[in-house]
């Protein structure tokens, strides 16, 4: 009987299997996606083996993300995945210096020149071949067309490469902005490499010769292209080996070659497999609906709530027109004057939202009675202005006051409206009437509609049979409430301890529910929700997902029969309020005529308005007009304001650089400060330090996405604030600028604030210094100083000083008049912005604007960090003003926290003062990542809430995606001017 | 019974509460915490250690606490609330206990979220801060510790070290399965009544007695890959933080070594003293800190001569070397959290011939960018050959991603072995 060697890999989509001989020369091998049915597949694929090699035995070894708790259970020896890739490099390329390997959810990297180093994604870094497949579900084509779609790319957008979530989030603005398809398509090519270079390789050189390993890898041309166009690499350094797909699994094989264990036949290896009994660990939940008849009665009560329908072919008279142009899906409606429904259109805008659109409003025209009469007509949602001077709408209306008026409509004291669409999950408490609190999903949750969409294609199934399928499952599985990448791994873990579809279907509506109940709304008992519930947005129409709400709060709520279309509907109300409002007659809507002959184009260009120099996308209609985006601020758009708002952020951000213009006269050498984190407050103090003693002040200067690339590959920790991450930007910049030494002080603790338990800066400011030093091979004792220094003790602020200049032998006397001059400068910089924002309030009052006190830390006066928000805010004619110009006007509030950062006490000032002047409001910014405000953010909320006003978080991390800001920056102020 | 409320609106734990409640504590250090509340139960303290480890402990963290925050305090919380739930405790009789640091990471503010967790649902239930720089001072507070008691209860826990050191030497390698496990079950039981006597402080005596008595277990002698844990201090002690990492590691055939509680505590009080260095903050707590820091030098000194003469053991790491040596990649003045002694922790580790090392963080955890992530590749480039890996825990990572990058590890480590 011949010996043969069998590897199997069981990735997190796949199962790959191969025999080879002891030479390792491949006899066999089989590539198959599992459809989460992994035993079944490796079963069906040894029952292949079997009949192929009926006289055979096998030393046999598995490998694979999903391989191992198999493994165990069926007692085969186990080899992990990035060890059996080295074994198969080492046996077939030994020329190989570098080897990358993406697979379905894992991203690898073997260096194994000058030190063999093994690494692997880490949990955050989430999908790589599942992130390509979600990201062509969101442009609605496969991944194969996606593919060739890049090959004929001619440009590529930055789109943030840290984890599928993120870059929806920035890929959806892009289509709904009509940038092309094949563009699109690289750019998510492009954000796979760098985020293998940068979260991978993490500082250490992709160099030599490549090989390139996985199923991606081997299948998409495009993604290749990107690797070897961004490492640049010839030819010859990239390997992309023909049993690329399979290479894991021939590792396992040599793995099983060079073992002990006795060799099997494969009808004992598949004996073995398939008396595998999974761990029965599996945290499984209730059923939903214990019989038909329980299902058939909650159909019934929710069946009451629906719309009465008209026959657009017979209806004569008045109607609206409704559209709600979402991130992922289009809605239109069209209803009578007393609410009945004439057409409804709910369709993904499968990334071209405009032609959708234009598409469905020639079908309306088409057959529409012709005594129908459009009188108005409004849109909502992310595509709001680019639909409305495309197709001329009469008004846009903000998507939170458009789903209030139609919850509205169906339960007239609603208290409470969730709607939980493709992409967000809004909420919205109303009290009085009016719309009082909003929570919208964070860029990090978004374990929205879409999320079971991208489950459901992965399994095989589509989306309506895979949601009806979890509404008898016996158990359904726990899999915790997180983001999309840590679903997939736990649903990973359910297949591998046995859970069925059905099982999993209804395991991720009842996730859904618990990631919009604990992580957007927060909610700790249903009591804070209200009495009258309104559910909404399509994802609701899942009755698992609907019927795990009502039993997660205990309650019933009333779901509209169209639930997907409350955007749309909400705004076709609108329409007919703003007619009757205006005696309007008739629509001023796109013509039959003109709708027939309507095209357009889109181009990019920079705008060069400003040194934000924003990505510009120019659409330009038939009909002659246009249509900007990407703009922050009217500028781009070509309209010029009469006079400029008034804004703080502008004029800090301004007089920090105008101070470091000033420079000494005699020089002893050149200070390079990196313009970030503490130097933000502090930058004055530095240079007046160092200018007073003779030394020329360079700084870094401002950040942008360039200088964050720059940085980049220094990196250690990806889950760092992006603030932080922007520093090894700047560090790169001063090396490159020649200083003579770089200085940036270690501070544990920063100024105290008044009525405080202490003054602590985060770990993050304090010791960034230390990491840097640590990561950098560039800096050394010399050339970088990073003294701790505690800034609310001048004399040991002299003698760390005295100490980190000794070089320069500073007499201790010149050392402590410097440090006088310093405290001076400080002094009056912080007096300045306290002047300019009571100024800035002044006029602003006088000018009858509302004032926005636009609150976070320092460093978000970067215009990379801000992404331009308070030039968002001002362009809706707001005055903005920053916290710590409020601060000292307002008293510590009774905190239930122990207030020991400086930058955060602050905050609770500020918000304190807000709750005492009727015409402010408090918009808190918020980096992503800062474990800090995970504190602050509740108690802000509760100063501001106990006194009635309204809490505005903005989430901001290096994604540069305005649109979420922009909805709850137009709902704040829908709700101050009510 | 009434309830007294502080200044802060928040319940007090009174003198007489001591004699009717029973405190909760959160697990970490199993056999740490076995032998401190009996400690306590010496003072007249009635003390339980919450050993619930079901999904609903997350799930109550989750519904109570911000999702962001980090996953210690959702642990300990969740414990809290779904012991309150379970119908287990009168909860007009129980009080709840969280350490407090006052440094500069979130866990100062644990205590805080977890009264905001209570108000709802539990606003009778005290809560108390375990913590020696006089935060929460109120002369109602019924929780005191004088300076004897306390010693006592650090005498505890270096006792608690010392066996938890030569349990994880030995139940790796025992030969009869369960045989470490009872021996040290037995020596619990011995240190208990042990701190109940004089005696206590003749510590030499009774480590060289459970040094014999562990050194009778037999071991395979077949050579075992030895894994350093280190990281932030809760998910790197507790099990139910750490998804019960040492078992994890244990089964895969290492031996897990994870470094004594007393290097934190001499890390805690080196801080102390480091500040007055940097900053000349010099308060009256100041010589006692310095006493205690002397005191507990001197002891880890000696046991680690005792061991090695012993000669059957892996003796703890020489805390004045590895200050020494850490400060050639970091400084002193990196204080909040773990500071600089992970990285600390991870040399030494390695340059005892520990080469693989685990470092546990709570996912986000702020100075774990910096002392953990920040400091790995430092730490790499004085020793080429550390195998270092960091694994995130959360409520949402799974144990087969982090078993997985695990056993990346081990391979390595393996392979290196040859």
């Amino acid at each position: 009987m011949r010996t043969y060697s069998l590897g199997i890999d069981v990735g997190s989509t796949t199962v790959k299997t191969v025999v080879c001989d002891e030479n390792a020369k491949i006899l066999h091998s089989a590539y198959q996606r599992h459809f989460s049915k992994v035993k079944e597949t490796v079963s069906e694929q040894l029952h292949r083996i079997q009949e192929k090699f009926p006289d055979a035995q096998f030393r046999c070894a598995m490998t694979g993300s999903a391989g191992l708790g198999l493994a165990n259970a069926a007692k085969i020896s186990f080899v992990q995945e990035v060890h059996a890739a080295f074994l198969a490099v080492k046996t077939c390329f030994p020329q190989a210096d570098t080897v990358i390997e993406l697979g379905g959810e894992d991203a690898k990297i073997i260096f194994l020149t000058g030190g063999v180093e093994q690494r692997m994604n880490g949990s955050c870094a989430g999908g790589t071949g599942a992130f390509i497949d979600q990201m062509a579900t969101l442009l609605g084509i496969t991944v194969d067309e996606l593919d060739e779609a890049a090959l004929r790319a001619t440009r590529t957008y930055p789109i943030a490469s840290r984890c599928g979530v993120f870059a929806k989030s920035d890929i959806q603005p892009l289509l709904n902005q009509g940038a092309a398809r094949e563009d699109v398509a690289a750019s998510i090519f492009r954000a796979v490499v760098d985020q293998t270079v940068a979260g991978l390789a993490q500082g250490r050189e992709i160099k030599g010769n490549i090989l390139f390993l996985g199923g991606p890898l081997s299948f998409q041309k495009g993604l290749r292209k990107a690797f070897v166009d961004t490492l640049k690499l010839t030819p010859e350094q990239a390997i992309f080996p023909d049993e690329a797909p399979v290479f894991v699994a021939l590792g396992s094989a040599l793995y099983a070659d060079q073992s002990k264990d006795s060799p099997k036949t494969a009808q004992a290896l598949l004996d073995m497999v398939q008396g595998a009994k999974a761990a029965a660990d599996v945290v499984t939940g209730e059923k939903l609906f214990r019989s038909q008849k329980e299902y058939d009665e909650f159909v019934a009560r929710h069946k009451r709530c629906d719309l009465q329908y008209a026959d657009l072919r017979t209806y004569e008279g008045d109607a609206y027109l409704g559209i709600d142009s979402g991130s992922t899906t289009t809605k239109l409606v069209l209803i009578t004057e007393d609410g009945r429904l004439l057409y409804s259109h709910y369709a993904s805008n499968e990334g071209q939202p405009l032609d959708r659109i234009a598409a469905k409003l020639k079908q309306i025209y088409k057959d529409k009675n012709p005594n129908l009469n459009i009188r108005c007509s409004a849109v909502t949602g992310y595509g709001e202005d680019l639909i409305k001077s495309g197709l001329s709408v009469d008004h846009g209306i903000v998507e939170t006051v458009a789903h209030f008026k139609a919850a509205s409509f169906f339960c007239p004291d609603v208290d409470f409206i969730i709607d939980i669409g493709g992409q967000d999950i809004k909420c919205f408490k109303i009290k009085n009437g009016t719309i009082d609190s909003i929570m919208l999903n964070e860029a990090c949750s978004s374990g929205c509609g879409s999320f079971i969409q991208t489950f459901a294609m992965a399994m095989g199934y589509d989306i309506a049979e895979f949601s009806q399928m979890g509404l008898f499952a016996e158990h359904p599985v726990e899999l915790g409430s997180r983001c999309t990448v840590f679903m997939n791994s736990s649903v990973k873990q359910a297949q591998k301890d046995g859970a069925t579809v059905e099982d999993i279907s209804a395991g991720l509506s009842s996730s859904i529910i618990k990631n919009a109940i604990y992580k957007v709304i927060r909610a700790r008992s249903v009591d804070e929700l209200g009495k009258n519930i309104v559910v909404q947005g399509g994802t609701f129409l899942n009755d698992a997902v609907l019927r795990c709400f009502e039993r997660e709060i205990g309650r019933h709520v009333i779901r509209p029969a169209i639930s997907g279309l409350m955007g749309a509907f909400g705004a076709a109300i609108y329409a007919k309020e703003q007619a009757k409002t205006h005696g309007q007659e008739h629509s001023g809507l796109i013509s039959p005529e003109n709708l027939a002959n309507f095209s357009y184009t889109s181009k990019n260009v920079r705008c060069g308005g400003c040194t934000a120099n924003c990505s510009l996308n120019i659409i330009k209609f038939s009909d002659g007009g246009r249509f900007v985006s990407g703009n922050r601020c009217e500028r781009g758009a070509g309209i010029q304001r009469e006079t400029a708002v008034p804004d703080l952020y502008a004029y800090k951000a301004e007089s920090l650089l105008q101070i470091v213009k000033k420079q000494p006269s005699v020089k002893r050498g050149t200070v390079g400060l990196p313009l970030v984190l503490s130097f933000y407050e502090q930058l004055p103090l530095w240079h007046a330090f160092f200018t007073k003693l003779g030394f020329a002040v360079e700084i870094s200067g401002e950040s942008d996405r360039k200088m964050y690339f720059k940085g980049q590959h220094t990196i250690p920790s990806d889950t760092v604030c992006y603030p932080a991450k922007l520093a090894h930007g700047h560090i790169e910049t001063l090396l490159e600028k020649n200083v003579d030494f770089i200085f940036w002080p270690c501070m544990t603790f920063n100024f105290a604030e008044p009525d405080t338990d202490n003054h602590f800066n985060c770990p993050v400011v304090a010791y960034y210094p230390e990491l840097m030093r640590a990561n950098h091979s560039g800096l050394n004792a010399d050339n970088f100083l990073y003294p701790y220094i505690d800034v609310n003790d001048r004399r040991q602020v002299v003698k760390a000083m005295k100490k980190a200049l000794a070089k320069y032998n500073i007499s201790g006397r010149q050392i402590a008049d410097a440090v006088d001059a310093a405290y001076a400068a400080h002094e009056a910089y912080r007096e300045d912005i306290q002047k300019k924002g009571q100024e800035i309030i002044r006029q602003a009052r006088a000018e009858g604007r509302k004032i926005i006190v636009l609150a976070g830390r320092p460093y978000h006066l970067d215009k990379e960090i801000n992404h331009g928000l308070h030039k968002l805010i001002t362009s809706l004619g707001l005055a903005v003003v920053t916290e710590e110009s409020v601060a000292p006007m307002g008293h510590m509030p009774e905190l239930h926290v122990y207030n020991q950062w400086t930058y955060h006490s602050r905050l609770y000032r500020a918000a304190q003062y807000v709750t005492t002047q009727p015409d402010m409001q408090l918009v808190q910014l918020v980096s992503f990542g800062c474990g800090i405000d995970a504190i602050t953010t509740d108690e802000v909320r509760s100063i501001l809430e106990s006194h009635g006003k309204l809490y505005t978080q903005l989430k901001i991390d290096e994604i540069n995606n305005l649109g979420a800001a922009k909805i709850r920056l137009r709902s704040l102020l829908a709700a101050m001017t009510k | 019974m009434d309830i007294e409320l502080g200044k802060d609106g928040y319940p007090i734990f009174t003198p007489e509460m001591k004699k009717t409640h029973t405190i909760l504590i959160p697990m970490m250090l199993p056999i740490h915490f076995e032998i401190l509340i009996s400690v306590f139960g010496q003072y007249g303290y009635k003390c339980e250690v919450m050993k619930n480890e079901s999904r609903a402990v997350v799930d109550e963290g989750l519904k109570n606490v911000h999702n962001d925050t980090c996953y210690p305090a959702l642990l300990c919380i969740g414990q809290f609330m779904d012991a309150l739930k379970s119908g287990k405790y009168d909860v007009n009789k129980v009080a709840l206990m969280l350490p407090q640091t006052g440094g500069g990471c979130r866990a100062s503010n644990y205590i805080y979220l977890l009264r905001k967790a209570l108000k709802d649902t539990f606003p009778q239930v005290p809560v108390i801060s375990l913590n020696f720089i006089g935060l929460e001072k109120n002369p109602r507070n019924g929780w005191h510790m004088s300076m004897p008691e306390l010693v006592k209860a650090l005498y505890g826990m270096m006792y608690a070290d010392m066996l938890m050191t030569l349990y994880n030497q030995c139940r790796s390698a025992e030969l009869i399965k369960g045989s470490s496990k009872k021996l040290l079950d037995r020596w619990i039981r011995r240190v208990i009544t042990l701190l109940k006597t004089k005696d206590f402080m003749n510590t030499k005596k009774y480590y060289v007695r459970m040094l014999d008595d562990f050194a009778k277990i037999e071991r395979s002698s077949v050579p075992r890959i030895k894994v350093g844990i280190v990281g932030e201090i809760y998910v790197k002690f507790s099990p139910l933080g750490n998804n019960h990492l040492e078992d994890f590691l244990i089964s895969e055939g290492c031996e897990p070594v994870v470094p004594s509680l007393m290097e934190f505590i001499l890390y805690y009080l080196s801080n102390k003293l480091t500040d007055v260095e940097i900053y000349g903050k010099h308060t009256k707590l100041t010589p006692i800190f310095r006493m205690f820091y002397k005191n507990f030098l001197k002891q880890e000194k000696e046991t680690i001569k005792l061991m090695e003469q012993h000669g059957h053991f892996t003796p703890p790491h020489d805390f004045e070397h590895l200050k020494a040596s850490v400060q050639q990649y970091i400084g002193l003045g990196v204080n909040m959290g773990e500071g600089w002694l992970i990285p600390a922790e991870m040399g030494a580790l390695v340059e005892s011939g520990i080469e693989n090392v685990i470092c546990t963080q709570p996912f986000g955890c702020l100075p774990n960018h910096i002392i953990a992530k920040g400091m790995s590749r430092a730490v790499k480039e004085h020793y080429p050959n550390a195998n270092i890996i960091a694994i995130d825990y959360d409520p949402g990572a799974t144990r087969v991603n982090q078993e997985n990058r695990i056993k990346l590890m081990l391979a390595n480590a393996r392979a290196s072995q040859g």
